[in-house]
């Protein structure tokens, strides 16, 4: 190899975008602990139906009469108070033994371990999806807003005004409570009462707004700069500026947002689900597990406190690896999330 | 100590005798101080004549009179129709039609006026009036009612009420004999209020009542208030003794939680609803001088719509009745001290009631198992399995939790099952009204009155099933021709021989078990809890505790 080669060799690559956000994101120690911790949720949460078939329980059938075997003893899943007037019957409490009640039971006698698997797979499932239909919807309007201007951007922003302006949860709920029953019909889709899709629709869309105000206050920035005035002063189609020039540049506020709209979709989830307005039973989510543990508080509250733990952990996890996004895509973090 | 001790006395007492010197002396020791009740919520409007729930018609029983009344006696003895504000129980004459009462002399309204034949009749008109819920049902039998149901704002009951001011009488005409009537005379839509009384609702501003207590304040969000009647003297023991306390306050707002805490520590006498399954064990143990289990003429039920897919066949409400282990359901209620497992329309110790269990593992007389091969089988020869059925229940704790083991059972036996658990203000309608399709739903049902008419005929004659309308309590939507007949004949035996009647409907209450529109679930029991202070608890099988024979202090 020669000097002159030696020379060029040394010139220190320039690295495109991705990989610089990539490598700032790495550099960040508590956002790649929140990524793990995230991971291994979501993996432990894929295998409910294999803990399941292990542990040889059925998480969504009463088994009010089930008798398990603990220390070589048979024991009522349920057990009848025999103390002073003999009132109540009270679940097993955690065995800590994996694969047998290891979280004790709910008062279906159903196994809570189980059911917190199978409960954060539907948690996830629902706050995933809920993002991508808030995504979806705020960026196809936060684009068209902010790019065609005028009448357009008009209506488009005094609907999300109006959406806007009724609290998030109080939309929520009459959403739900409306539709909750009845499902939903608007010709092109459909979904019936009792569908996870139900949850998802109303999460994702009342939490439009929260996104799109943003992304069109981008594309209206974008809309000036130079390289876009160009294409348009070159003819370039509208819809091919869209997808080629803005997009890509609103592409790291979109994907900052994710982890923070999963983290607030999830939460947004277990509010209706514990309200019984989000996943219908015999589904379970950690908010309908809460709900199941409410009545057990005083004498079995691991069944409200397990699924509590692991929304504070998951949600704490997409926080953090939110903010870690934030400062490796925009370190100048230009996202300002309010209704300003 | 003592006190307790004198309580116990005070109980055996009056179960086996009337006003005793002793009752006076109780009166004389223990009068006076404030009962604190607290509930969950109001029940709604105050007005005795439209108000149709337990929480108030038991404490309309210190406030309210209307010309009979249900005794105000330990157990059973609730069950005993008693003169109230007649002097004493009618002479019954034309076949059975016509009821003549005598109105007691000196009787107050708690704003000082005199109680009137006036005031008799215009209560009679104002049932009518202001639509009670069951001017159609309890009081369609008089005469010109039908007229008054078509049109309330006019009624008169002209020639079915009619009063003799002079000689102080009121004189009551039916279309038919009915040997239920002084039962419906004893509850609280038939209270004789003031004749100027408002034609409408009168919801949250109290009506003045004869009883020895009034309600001096009510707001829903908040409290009740009950003070003594200071124009209430004792005109018979039986009817309407006096009450201990010199006030009673109802409290609203209370979780369950903070409810069974406030009755703990002493912060109230007395808690409305049933304690959460939580806090039961503790309850029972550290507490269990405080507890009072009586047992109550009431079913939990599956009512069955026999007149839509998969429930109108016959051969799949069997299989439902077959898979249903009521042991789960009681254990789901709070354990067998809380409930007991039935498989037939009348509860147990109820006029008709003879055991009856043909959907068990070995049919009898009791519950002893589910079948639930049996029940797969049924469901396979139906050619019903596969098919989509939503179970709606209140959305309540123990109402959902009993719809997560219906929906489980259910599938187990091949169906498509889901659950859809709705706002408790609305579940009781909903079910009700045939434009809702409900397939299955959980609910219950209290006696009225003790008669077997008022769980078989009310829940399951034609006459009480309306397509169409919230208040089709005839929620399975049952008519058989047969059965029906058999009803009649059970009714027109009444008349004169009551217990002939019952045998009667003993086979009614068969013949609906057996066609099972409905799956029994279990017959429960009231839990009273109540504070340390509290004595001289007494529980009347109609009405329940009854507040103010109890006393604080």
């Amino acid at each position: 190899m020669s000097a002159i080669s030696d020379t060029i060799d040394a010139t220190p690559k320039s690295r495109g975008p991705w990989a610089t956000a990539l490598r700032r994101l790495l550099r960040d120690r508590a956002a790649v602990a929140a990524l793990v911790v995230f991971v291994m949720i979501v993996v432990l949460c894929l295998l409910a139906p294999a803990y399941a078939q292990w542990a040889g329980t059925e998480p969504f059938k009463s088994t009010l009469d089930a008798v398990i075997k603990l220390n070589g003893q048979d024991v009522p899943v349920m057990e009848q108070s025999t103390e002073g007037l003999g009132l109540g019957y009270t679940p097993i409490g955690p065995t800590w033994q994996l694969g047998n009640y290891f979280l004790g039971a709910d008062n279906q006698g159903r196994d809570v371990m189980a059911r917190l698997l199978y409960g954060g797979l539907n948690s996830l499932f629902i706050a995933g999806m809920a993002t991508v239909v808030t995504l979806f919807f705020a960026t196809l309007i936060g684009l068209a807003a902010g790019f065609f201007g005028g009448i357009v951007d008009m209506l488009l922003s005094r609907f999300l005004d109006i959406l806007w302006a009724f609290p998030v949860y109080l939309l929520a709920i009459s959403l739900s409570i409306v539709l909750i029953a009845q499902g939903l019909d608007l010709g092109i889709i459909t979904i019936e009462s009792g569908s996870l899709w139900l949850p998802i629709f109303i999460i994702g869309v009342v939490y439009v707004p929260y996104v799109a105000r943003p992304v069109r206050g981008q594309v209206l920035a974008l809309r000036e700069s130079e390289f876009v005035l160009a294409a348009i002063g070159l003819g370039v189609p509208s819809h091919r500026i869209l997808l080629r020039d803005i997009l890509p540049n609103v592409s790291t506020t979109l994907i900052v947002f994710v982890p923070i709209m999963m983290a607030l979709n999830m939460i947004t989830e277990s509010a209706l689900s514990f309200l019984s307005i989000g996943v219908q039973p015999p589904d379970a989510s950690w908010g309908t597990i809460i709900q199941d543990g409410q009545t057990l508080l005083y004498t079995r509250p691991m069944v409200a406190l397990a699924p509590g733990i692991a929304i504070v952990i998951t949600v704490l996890a997409l926080n953090v690896l939110g903010d870690g996004l934030r400062d490796a895509l925009d370190p100048r973090s230009k996202i300002r999330i309010g209704r300003s | 100590m003592r006190k307790w001790m004198l309580a116990g006395a005070a109980a055996l007492a009056v179960a086996f005798t009337a006003l005793t010197p002793a009752q006076a002396e109780y009166q004389a020791e223990h009068r006076g101080g404030t009962m604190r009740l607290v509930a969950r919520s109001a029940a709604g409007t105050l007005d005795p004549q439209i108000n149709y729930t337990l929480q108030y018609w038991q404490i309309y029983q210190s406030v309210y009179s209307g010309l009979t009344a249900f005794k105000k006696g330990a157990g059973e003895e609730g069950f005993e129709v008693v003169p109230n504000l007649a002097e004493e129980l009618p002479a019954v004459s034309n076949d059975g039609k016509t009821y003549s009462f005598k109105l007691r002399k000196g009787i107050k309204f708690s704003d000082g006026r005199d109680v009137t034949i006036k005031d008799v009749v215009a209560s009679f008109q104002r049932i009518f009036k202001v639509s009670s819920p069951t001017s159609g049902g309890f009081y369609s039998v008089i005469v010109g009612a039908d007229a008054c149901i078509a049109t309330p704002a006019t009624c008169t009951l002209e020639g079915g009420v009619s009063g003799d001011e002079a000689a102080g009488t009121v004189t009551i005409n039916l279309t038919r004999a009915d040997p239920e009537f002084l039962y419906k005379l004893a509850v609280p839509h038939a209270s004789i209020l003031p004749a100027d009384a408002p034609s409408t609702d009168a919801g949250s501003v109290p009506l003045a009542g004869t009883g020895p207590y009034f309600f001096s304040a009510y707001d829903p969000n908040k409290g009740l208030t009950m003070s003594r009647n200071p124009h209430f003297k004792v005109w018979s023991e039986a009817a309407m003794p006096d009450g201990y306390p010199d006030a009673v306050q109802y409290d609203f707002g209370l979780t369950d939680e903070a409810e069974v805490t406030a009755v703990m520590n002493g912060e109230a006498d007395w808690m409305f609803d049933q304690p959460p399954t939580d806090r039961l064990s503790e309850i029972g143990t550290k507490y269990k001088d405080q507890v009072h289990i009586n047992t109550l003429t009431a079913w939990w039920y599956a009512p069955m719509n026999t007149r839509l897919a998969p429930f109108d066949n016959l051969k799949a409400r069997q299989a439902v009745n077959y898979a249903i282990d009521r042991k789960a359901l009681v254990n789901l209620f709070g354990g067998p001290v809380l409930a007991a497992p039935v498989c037939q329309v009348l509860p147990p110790g109820f006029p008709g009631h003879v055991s009856y269990c043909p959907y068990t593992k070995d049919p009898g007389e009791k519950w002893s198992a589910p079948d639930i091969e049996k029940a797969k089988q049924l469901v396979e020869e139906s050619g019903t399995k596969g098919q989509k059925v939503t179970v709606i229940v209140e959305d309540t704790a123990v109402s959902k939790s009993i719809g997560v083991y219906l929906q489980s059972v259910l599938k187990e036996i091949g169906y498509d099952a889901e659950l859809k658990p709705i706002s408790p203000n609305i579940q009781f309608t909903y079910i009700q009204n045939t434009n809702n399709k409900v397939q299955i739903s959980v609910s219950q049902w209290y006696q009225d009155y003790p008669a077997a008419s008022n769980f078989l005929n009310v829940l399951f004659g034609c006459s009480s099933f309306t397509e169409g309308s919230d208040s089709s309590i005839n929620i399975a939507g049952f008519c058989d021709e047969k059965v029906e007949a058999k009803m009649k004949e059970a009714f027109a035996l009444a008349a004169t021989d009551q217990a002939a009647a019952n045998k009667i409907w003993t086979e009614v209450d068969r013949m609906v078990t057996d066609a099972a529109p409905a799956a029994p679930l279990f017959t429960p029991k009231h839990i009273d809890f109540v504070s340390k202070r509290l004595g001289n608890f007494q529980f009347n099988a109609q009405f329940y505790w009854m507040v103010t024979q109890s006393w604080v202090q």
